[in-house]
């Protein structure tokens, strides 16, 4: 075969370039990316950021205009979806509604070899899998939105396919079972062994169920990596903004050294940034961002820290298990930042309008080169 | 609220009595026992419709017409769902125009189309049978499929198409398994009331029938003869009962329809 129709096997999805647009607009914007064999991989962005092209790209549903497509080490462009050992799971479940859910569990297995009961002993393990025994002959229409689910669900692993596509399949669903689903779901790729590849818009559903994640904005992927690091280390500001809350602060530049990076900002004083911390092509303007959940505040009377500086409180609410502030840090800047407490017992209680003094840790901070 | 609440009932009594009552009158004359078609009503007798069982030029007639409304209807339901499925699932040049162009029929004057018609036909040198009606009411038939078919396959969602490729069906299997029973209510619907059109047809049948009458034009050349009245009142009695049917039939199915684009959006969240 070929050499360019091969890749590399540990990457049971490998995409290479991916280009596609929609009437002039671009969907999907020089995208490569590989998932790996046997993780849970999410694809997280706002809506219309590309994600679902990219999903409906290696389903085999959209055809990219330039870059290559491999499944298993396959060169899979010219492959019609019902070739592709890739299973979807759609948005609306897109169950049959004319078919009953052996039926629809069953649909896939139509094309197989198999005898009656084996087919009947599949559709049995499957339902068993998702939760669903003893709902063989229930109509469609008479399901849930959960139920229609985990309908959605066996009929596609059923086939056992190399690559299972999650369209944001928790949108549909209310809070509490859309919290419910994504334990399942995670519980489900672990005992299945299937790779999963899930599309969503929900920061929280990509952070806690999957091992890997990439954000999308715009067409292009800014940032592949584990939920920790895309949390702690995010590379782009707007990957900072788009995942949980994040304070940004203008500073100028002072020096650099071998590890480090010193700048200066008029309220926070003198701050070294760790190199590593810092991303973005080298520029005049560093932007540094810390999370609300960096910010400690100081006890009156107790020892202050090193990094501290004086702010005054303009919001506060108690959110149960946090307590966020807004602060202002000068008297003409009326910016407001954030900061969330989590010992809410052990750290001053500051009331609106007071006066506070707040410290934070250097290696916290990230920090973007802009223009 | 209430005022016009009773204006409105009052509007749509008279609107029913409007419409209904001439068609009341067909039963009514049908079982009276008097060949005066008048009141008052002399007795009750079922000698008209027993009289229809005897008459072959009749029977002809309706088989001609049977005929003609099956294959026409089942013609025109193909090319409908044809042009349905190219309208809703393709984009290509022309398309807007080209279906604008194919529910013409919808408004022109039939009386236009059975004379034009008539005109080619002539002009080919084709000899006027059962098939040239065929031919004619196919046309006529077409855009009300087209129609319903394009609505038919508007309710059908996109993804349980690709759901059905995704699970390794090919094309063919997909419209075999899903696509097909998903419209066939929209199938159905289009050939009861392409059978309907075309049973009581009469200008374009009249036109294009050459030597064998359907049904609508043995009716009409009754009127000839008073004595045929009454059996002829009889026969619309039959007709019109069948007619009620099949429309309550397309009713039927035509909300099938929309239940099932319902329940495949999944709009209950429960």
């Amino acid at each position: 075969m070929n050499k360019k129709n091969i890749r590399n096997p540990e990457k049971i999805v490998d995409l290479i370039s991916i280009e596609k647009s929609f009437d002039k607009i671009r969907a999907v914007n020089n995208v490569s990316l590989g998932i790996k064999e046997g993780e849970f991989f999410s694809l997280l962005g706002p809506s219309g950021c590309g994600k679902t092209t990219l999903l409906r790209i290696i389903a085999g549903f959209e055809k990219p205009e330039n870059g290559d497509v491999f499944i298993n080490g396959k060169n899979v462009n010219s492959v019609e979806p019902n070739n592709r050992p890739t299973n979807m799971v759609f948005q609306n479940y897109a169950i049959f509604p004319h078919l009953n859910v052996s039926e629809n569990v069953g649909y896939g297995l139509r094309n197989t070899n198999l005898n009656k009961d084996e087919i009947a002993q599949k559709i049995e393990e499957a339902l068993n899998l998702v939760g669903l025994e003893g709902y063989h002959k229930r109509a469609s229409s008479a399901l849930s939105g959960g139920q229609r689910q985990r309908v959605a669900l066996a009929r596609a692993l059923i086939l056992k396919p190399r690559v299972l596509l999650l369209d944001e399949p928790l949108s549909a669903l209310d809070k509490n079972l859309r919290e419910q689903m994504q334990f399942e779901l995670r519980q489900l790729q672990k005992s299945v062994g299937i790779t999963f590849v899930l599309v969503t818009h929900d920061q929280t559903e990509a952070l806690t169920m999957s091992d890997r994640v990439g954000v999308m904005f715009n067409g292009k992927v800014d940032q592949v990596a584990s939920p920790e690091e895309i949390y702690n280390k995010p590379q782009t500001k707007r990957v900072a903004s788009f995942i949980g809350n994040m304070n940004f602060f203008e500073t100028q530049y002072l020096e650099k050294n071998s590890k480090t990076i010193s700048v200066c900002h008029k309220d926070l004083g003198n701050i070294k940034l760790l190199k590593s911390n810092i991303f973005g092509d080298d520029k005049s303007k560093l932007t540094i961002g810390i999370r609300p959940e960096n910010f400690k505040i100081n006890n009156k009377n107790g020892k202050k820290q090193s990094k501290s500086f004086n702010a005054k409180v303009v919001e506060k609410s108690f959110m149960g298990d946090t307590m966020l502030y807004g602060i202002n840090l000068g008297e003409n800047d009326h910016h407001t930042y954030r900061i969330s407490i989590s010992d809410i017992k052990n750290t001053p209680s500051p009331n609106i309008g007071e006066e506070i003094s707040v410290y934070f840790q250097e290696d916290d901070i990230v920090a973007y080169f802009e223009e | 609220m209430k005022k016009s609440n009773k204006i409105f009932k009052v509007i749509v009594i008279f609107f029913l009595v409007f419409l209904y009552a001439p068609a009341l009158l067909l039963p009514i004359f049908s079982f009276n026992n008097s060949k005066v078609i008048s009141f008052p009503l002399s007795g009750f007798s079922t000698i008209w419709f027993e009289e229809l069982l005897y008459e072959n030029t009749l029977h002809n007639a309706l088989f001609n017409s049977l005929l003609i409304a099956i294959s026409s209807t089942i013609l025109a339901t193909i090319l409908g769902t044809l042009v349905a499925r190219a309208s809703t699932r393709y984009i290509f040049y022309g398309k807007k125009i080209s279906i604008t162009f194919i529910l013409v029929p919808l408004i022109l004057p039939e009386i236009i189309l059975g004379v034009c018609l008539l005109t080619v036909l002539i002009q080919l040198g084709l000899d006027l049978n059962l098939w040239s009606v065929v031919l004619g009411h196919t046309l006529l038939i077409t855009p009300f499929s087209t129609l319903i078919m394009v609505s038919a396959f508007n309710n059908l969602d996109i993804s349980l198409e690709e759901a059905s490729l995704d699970l390794g069906m090919s094309s063919f299997q997909t419209f075999r398994i899903i696509i097909l029973p998903m419209v066939s209510p929209g199938l159905i619907s289009s050939l009861l009331i392409g059978f309907v059109i075309s049973l009581d047809e009469f200008i374009i049948a009249f036109f294009l029938t050459g030597v064998e009458p359907t049904l609508p034009v043995y009716i009409w050349s009754q009127f000839r003869f008073p004595a045929k009245l009454p059996s002829t009142m009889a026969l619309g009695t039959i007709l019109l009962i069948v007619s009620l049917i099949l429309v309550s039939l397309f009713e039927y199915f035509r909300r099938r329809m929309e239940l099932y684009n319902y329940y495949s959006v999944g709009l209950d969240q429960n």
